[in-house]
């Protein structure tokens, strides 16, 4: 595996496309989180277009990779990649949030092929992904979890429980990924409720902590295939250092753009700044 | 323990905890015997494997067991994940701390995503005695049936767990088990609870003058109770309501047309539990028979053990009993006995 090159650009657009995506579907519901999509894009794209074990076509193979988005409200950039997949057909994402989709602000299990557990309720899923991580032990395969969670939602003490249990039954299929983009909805995290020295923490916790450009998708594979490839004995988390809105210059760091609604003009400003990025 | 401890023989509780509670017991038996089956059974629990018994399920089967210390809400979102894989975990801790202090990751980790996750409450009601309030579960059957695609299950005593929890086996999505501290006598025999169904209540008796539903530790001192008032020449038939939702809304109708009036007992707030089932069963039936609702009257546990707060929330047979003949404008049978549990 780690012999094969990472395809940076075949990943850059796949970001790109998530950006795109998350702008049209967003047009669609008239409202929705641009900021914390655009900040995970890259990660997304490097876990389903590099580090996750996963077969076209296939969202219930029992053998593969487990993905938790921790911070559901960023599912919509989450949606097209399933869709890549083939796991369910493309135009059925233009119902977006209509009445009866399947496609919500968060994503659900039940409704969406390839969603390997619901989330929306910050806090949650470390926690179900330590439950699914310790059931490999009982499976007659075995598969990673990655559970991707936003830096506010460290806020939840419930993470921490998972973070314990996770390390003291030496969980070590089990990758978290914290989408460190410094805000969460009423300004920077650290000024709401501070939670450096965050590295520190994990370690404290029993977590073998990596940092990482999380805008570097050649960074981001390579921190992902080594942790693959790493023997461990227990959890590992990847503080994936990002920039909340990244991509469109006026909702960079700004707190007001966690939610909003692109007026059809503005949208194609911001498709145009996105693609003069590609 | 260690030998040269200068204890006296039987004070040390921790071990002998689970000996004096054969329903406990039953739980850990039989969901051993399930995982020796091959069934896909694992257990949680949250630092309280010696209080519920499920420690003889660990040394039947450390490699099913997960402790997961003092983190109920983790350790129930993390069942679920586990149930996706296709395992079946029992979830176990005190019923205030699942049910309650969980109840958001019940409802959406598990009864949303319809995950195979069988939660067991135990020690519910007011079965922790002078523990008080915080370990006290009397909203417990309300929360959790409020929650769509939650089935809601109280058996009466060891051998209605052992059926219902076989039976679980075959049931889709997930259930709330709930149980008391262990020591509800028997009302079956393993042979008669064998037959028992998910959403089948079983008639004991319809009563002319009155029939009692209840569920759970209640179902025992119902049958004690009405055979008191059947002394004093009352016909009083008991349900076991085992399964509060899906509510065997049939027996209720059948108990509705056979009797002059019903009564619910449940050790559990009036509120929305089995007496709040049971009245919206038959305000959608239409039927013109009278009900009481009998049980925690909106109101929280005093302090006392166990016995001393069944006697004074009237929740043992005298009080059931004593709370029937006022409903029905009779005297209070004498020979009602108050002894629910021994001492």
């Amino acid at each position: 595996m780690s012999d094969r090159p990472v395809d940076v650009q075949a990943l850059r657009d796949k970001a790109l496309f998530l950006r795109e995506e998350t702008v049209r579907l967003i047009g669609i519901a008239k409202t929705g989180h641009f900021a914390s999509s655009f900040s995970c894009a890259e990660i997304l794209a490097v876990l389903y277009g590099d580090t996750l074990r996963l077969r076209r076509g296939q969202p219930d193979w029992p053998e593969r990779d487990r993905f938790l988005l921790g911070k559901g409200h960023a599912a919509v950039a989450l949606y097209p990649l399933l869709a890549g997949l083939d796991f369910f057909p493309s135009d059925e994402l233009d119902s977006y949030t209509r009445l009866g989709s399947p496609f919500g602000d968060h994503p659900d299990m039940r409704r969406i092929p390839g969603i390997d557990f619901s989330s929306g309720s910050l806090g949650h899923a470390l926690s179900a992904g330590v439950g699914m991580a310790l059931a490999a032990r009982l499976q007659p395969h075995q598969y990673g979890v990655y559970v991707l969670l936003g830096d506010g939602e460290l806020h939840e003490g419930q993470v921490w429980e998972a973070a314990m249990a996770a390390s003291h039954h030496g969980a070590a299929n089990l990758v978290a990924i914290v989408d460190r983009n410094e805000y969460c909805l009423d300004g920077r995290v650290e000024d709401v409720v501070a939670i450096e020295p965050l590295a520190d923490k994990w370690s404290a916790f029993g977590w073998s902590a990596h940092e990482v450009d999380g805008h570097d998708v050649e960074a981001l594979a390579s921190t992902f295939r080594g942790l693959t490839e790493m023997r461990r004995d227990g959890p590992a988390v990847v503080i994936a250092h990002t920039v909340k809105g990244k991509g469109v210059g006026f909702m960079e760091r700004e707190p007001g753009w966690h939610l909003g609604y692109l007026d059809p003009q503005d949208e194609q400003l911001v498709l145009t700044e996105l693609r003069g990025q590609g | 323990m260690s030998k040269s401890l200068p204890l006296q023989p039987g004070t040390w509780q921790l071990e002998s905890l689970i000996d004096q509670a054969p329903v406990l017991q039953t739980l850990a038996d039989t969901l051993a015997d399930l995982a020796d089956e091959g069934a896909p059974v694992v257990v949680c629990t949250a630092d309280l494997k010696h209080s519920n018994g499920l420690v003889r399920f660990e040394r039947r089967h450390p490699d099913r067991f997960f402790q997961f210390g003092i983190s109920e809400q983790n350790m129930v979102s993390a069942a679920a994940g586990m149930a996706t894989t296709g395992l079946e975990p029992y979830v176990a801790t005190f019923a205030s701390f699942l049910a309650l202090l969980c109840a958001e990751q019940i409802r959406t980790d598990v009864a949303y995503t319809g995950q195979r996750v069988r939660l067991v409450g135990h020690h519910a009601g007011i079965s922790l005695g002078f523990y008080g309030t915080s370990h006290h579960a009397t909203e417990d059957l309300a929360v959790t049936r409020s929650m769509a695609g939650m089935t809601v299950i109280a058996p009466a005593d060891a051998s209605a767990l052992a059926a219902l929890v076989r039976a679980a086996g075959d049931w889709p999505g997930p259930i709330y088990f709930r149980i008391g501290r262990g020591r509800e006598p028997d009302v079956y025999t393993p042979e008669q609870a064998a037959g028992m169904a998910i959403g089948s209540a079983v008639e004991h008796a319809l009563g002319g003058d009155l029939t009692i539903i209840a569920t759970g530790s209640s179902v025992h001192p119902s049958l004690e109770a009405a055979r008191a008032l059947a002394a004093d020449d009352l016909d009083v038939g008991v349900i076991d309501m085992h399964t509060v939702k899906p509510l065997d809304a049939a027996a209720v109708a059948r108990a509705a047309s056979h009797s002059r009036r019903l009564m619910t007992v449940e050790e559990h707030n009036v509120l929305g539990g089995l007496g709040g089932a049971v009245a919206e069963a038959l305000t959608e039936a239409g039927a013109p028979v009278p009900l009481l609702r009998h049980g925690m009257h909106d109101e929280y546990g005093l302090i006392g053990p166990p016995t001393h707060l069944y006697r004074h929330h009237r929740l043992d047979a005298a009080g059931i009993a004593a709370a029937a003949a006022e409903f029905l404008g009779v005297r209070s049978p004498e020979n009602a006995s108050a002894d629910l549990y021994g001492t």
